[in-house]
C-alpha cells in the first residue's frame, strides 16, 4: 500500500504527539495561515533573540500531515537563526517537489514528509507551518535585520 | 427499488472503463462537485466541432447558420428541461457567474440610477439604497454569499442571513427577515454541504408578502430531481451544466421575463447591443442582454445532450434512485462508532449530498485513505464555511451520490470508513 509511504510511523507519532504545541504569551509577529481548501489552520508566534536566534510557538487544527509537519518544524527550526531555519524551508520545498534528496542534518524527521510528494493535493498541507514559520519570522523583521517591528504596547493588544 | 438500471448507466460513461488508485474500480462520490459525463454527451459536444462549428450569431454562412440553430435548440431544450422558455434562459459559463450577473445588475442599476443613466424599465426594483436588505441563509454555498456580501459592501446594503437549525434546517421561525426593506432573497434549493431540501414555497411565500425577488441556487437540485421553474414561484434559478452530466464551462440562469427585462447588463461587449454609436449604445433584449462575446456553443449542445439523458431516465427515477442510496447511506453511517453527520440525519427533504465528521480523524486523512481503494469523496469545507462553523466543524468528508451510483457504491463507502479508522488507530 502505497499510502504507508505518506503516513510513516513517526508522521503519526508526531500527529498524535505533537512537539512544541501551544502559544507563548510573548512575542513579536502572530501569523494565521490556512489552508482554504480543507480547512487547515495554524496561528504562529515568532521571538527574536539578542543573539538572532528565533523561538517559534504555534497552535493548530487540520490533518495529521499538517499537524505533525508543525510539530517536526518545531523541532527543527525553533531557536535556529533566519538564515537556518529559510534553508531547511527551501529544503523542505525542494523535497516535496522532488528536486533534492532529503537531508535528514536538515529536516530531522521532516525526511518522512518525503512520501507526500505522490499526493499534490497534500504538499500544502505539509508546508503549511513551515510558510506560517517564514511570513512570521519576515514580519518580526527577521530577514534583514531590522529592529523589532511590534512594540511592547502592541504585544498586550495582541 | 430504483427503476434505474446502473450497469447501463455506467456502461454510457466512459471514465468507469478505467481503474484508478492500485487497479481499483473508480467509485465515484464527488458527483455534488461535477459529475461524470455520458458519451451521449461528448459526442454531442464533439459532433458539433466536427460538423457545424462556427460563431453563432455572426455570419451569413451555412455553418454560422447550423451553428445558431443547434446553439439555440439546446437554450430551447435545457429552458423546456426546467419548464421554461426559451427566451428566459441565459447562458453563462457557469452557475457562479449567473449569481453575479444578477448582483451586478442590483449594483449596474444603482451607480446608474445615481448617475440619472438610463435604464430599462421596471429597474428600480434593482436600485438600492443604504438600509435596503439582501436576505441570504446560513447554509450558502460561498458563491451565493460572497457576491451579496461584495454588493452590499458597494451599495450601504445590509447583509442579513436565515440561521439554521440543529438539524441542518432553516430556522424561518423569524419571519421579521423578510420586511418591507428586503430586496432580493436568495438561498439555495439544496445544501452542498448539508443535502437539506429547502422549503421553496414557504420562502417565496414569505417574500411575495414584502415584495421582495427570489433567487434560488439550483446547483444541487435541477441535476437531482423534477425542477419546474413556474411551480416554484421563484424570480431566478442558477445552476450548473457540469453537475448534470454536461460539460464544464456553460451555466444557465433562469429569471421571469419581466424581471430580466429590468436588468442592466451585466458583461458588456459584442452581442449584447441593439444599436452602438460612438456615444452611447443601447442593449438587446434578454437572453442576449447578457450574453456578451461569442457563446459557447458546444457547451450548450453537450448541456442540452445531458438534458436529454436525464428526461429519458425520468427526474422522478432520478430522485427516487438517489433517494434509496442515501436513505442507505444514513443507515450505514449510523452504525459507525464516533461519526456524526452534519446535516439532516433522516431522508425527509434530503438530498443524497451526505456529510459527516469522525471522531479523531480529519476530513483529508480520511478521503486519503478511501481514495487509496479508489473511492473519490470530497474532504474540506465544500465552499460553505459559515455552515461548518455553525455546526462547529473544521471541515467534513462528502460523499453525493448520483445515477451511475448503486448499493455497492455505499457499501463501498461505508467499509472505506471503517478502513480509515482502522489506519488510523481511531
Amino acid at each position: 500500500m502505497k499510502l504507508e509511504n505518506m503516513y510513516q510511523e513517526i508522521i503519526l507519532d508526531h500527529y498524535k504527539r505533537p512537539h512544541g504545541k501551544g502559544l507563548a504569551e510573548q512575542f513579536d509577529a502572530e501569523v494565521h495561515h490556512v489552508n482554504p481548501t480543507c480547512g487547515d489552520e495554524i496561528t504562529l508566534r515568532v521571538s527574536r533573540g539578542a543573539d538572532g536566534k528565533i523561538v517559534v510557538s504555534y497552535d493548530n487544527m487540520g490533518c495529521s500531515i499538517s499537524q505533525a509537519s508543525a510539530s517536526i518544524m518545531f523541532d527543527q527550526i525553533n531557536n535556529l537563526d533566519f538564515e537556518s531555519g529559510e534553508a531547511a524551508v527551501e529544503h523542505l520545498i525542494a523535497m516535496l517537489q522532488r528536486t533534492v534528496e532529503a537531508d535528514e542534518d536538515i529536516l530531522g524527521d521532516g525526511i518522512a514528509l518525503a512520501g507526500v510528494a505522490q499526493y499534490p493535493a497534500r504538499v500544502k498541507c505539509a508546508l503549511l507551518a513551515w510558510m506560517a514559520w517564514k511570513d512570521a519570522a519576515i514580519q518580526a523583521g527577521a530577514d534583514n535585520n531590522e529592529s523589532k517591528i511590534f512594540t511592547e504596547s502592541n504585544k498586550e493588544q495582541n | 427499488m430504483s427503476k434505474l438500471d446502473v450497469a447501463a448507466i455506467k456502461a454510457d460513461f466512459p471514465i468507469f472503463k478505467r481503474t484508478v488508485r492500485n487497479d481499483h474500480r473508480l467509485v465515484y462520490l464527488d458527483s455534488g462537485a461535477t459529475s461524470q459525463k455520458p458519451f451521449q454527451v461528448l459526442d454531442a459536444e464533439r459532433n458539433f466541432y466536427e460538423t457545424h462549428n462556427a460563431a453563432v450569431h455572426r455570419g451569413a454562412h451555412l455553418l454560422a447558420e447550423e451553428a445558431t440553430d443547434a446553439f439555440e435548440h439546446a437554450r430551447a431544450n435545457i429552458a423546456s428541461f426546467i419548464g421554461a422558455q426559451a427566451d428566459d434562459l441565459v447562458f453563462t459559463k457557469n452557475a457562479t457567474e449567473a449569481i453575479n450577473l444578477v448582483s451586478y445588475s442590483f449594483l449596474n442599476a444603482t451607480l446608474k440610477s445615481q448617475r440619472g443613466a438610463p435604464l430599462p424599465k421596471g429597474a428600480e426594483r434593482f436600485v438600492l439604497a443604504e438600509g435596503d436588505e439582501i436576505l441570504v441563509s446560513e447554509m450558502e454555498h460561498h458563491a451565493n454569499l460572497v457576491p451579496w456580501q461584495e454588493l452590499c459592501e458597494k451599495t450601504g446594503a445590509t447583509l442579513r442571513w436565515i440561521g439554521l437549525t440543529e438539524d441542518g434546517r432553516l430556522d424561518l421561525s423569524d419571519t421579521s427577515l423578510f420586511n418591507n426593506r428586503t430586496k432580493i432573497v436568495a438561498v439555495t434549493h439544496q445544501s452542498n454541504l448539508l443535502g437539506t431540501v429547502n422549503d421553496v414555497p414557504a420562502i417565496v411565500k414569505l417574500a411575495e408578502t414584502v415584495g421582495a425577488l427570489v433567487f434560488l441556487d439550483a446547483c444541487q437540485s435541477v441535476p437531482h430531481m423534477p425542477v419546474d421553474v413556474v411551480a416554484l414561484g421563484v424570480d431566478f434559478i442558477a445552476w450548473s451544466g457540469h453537475k448534470m452530466l454536461g460539460p464544464l464551462g456553460i451555466g444557465c440562469l433562469w429569471g421571469k421575463s419581466e424581471v430580466l427585462s429590468a436588468m442592466p447588463p451585466f458583461i458588456s461587449g459584442g452581442s449584447m447591443i441593439e444599436s452602438v454609436s460612438m456615444e452611447r449604445t443601447t442593449f438587446a433584449a434578454p437572453p442576449k442582454r447578457f450574453e456578451a462575446g461569442v457563446p459557447m456553443a458546444a457547451q450548450a449542445v453537450g448541456m442540452s445532450a445531458a438534458a436529454d439523458y436525464l428526461r429519458a431516465l425520468g427526474m422522478d427515477n432520478v430522485a427516487e434512485h438517489e433517494h434509496m442510496l442515501t436513505e442507505a447511506a444514513l443507515a450505514g453511517l449510523a452504525d459507525i462508532p464516533g461519526l456524526r453527520v452534519i446535516g439532516p440525519e433522516n431522508s425527509v427533504d434530503r438530498g443524497s449530498a451526505v456529510s459527516f465528521v469522525l471522531e479523531g480523524l480529519h476530513p483529508h486523512d480520511v478521503g486519503q485513505v478511501m481514495d487509496e481503494s479508489g473511492i473519490a469523496v470530497r474532504v474540506g469545507q465544500h465552499c460553505a464555511k459559515p455552515a461548518c462553523i455553525r455546526y462547529g466543524v473544521q471541515a467534513t468528508t462528502r460523499a453525493t451520490f448520483y445515477i451511475y451510483n448503486d448499493l455497492e457504491d455505499v457499501d463501498a463507502l461505508v467499509a472505506g470508513i471503517y478502513s480509515a479508522k482502522k489506519f488510523f488507530g481511531v
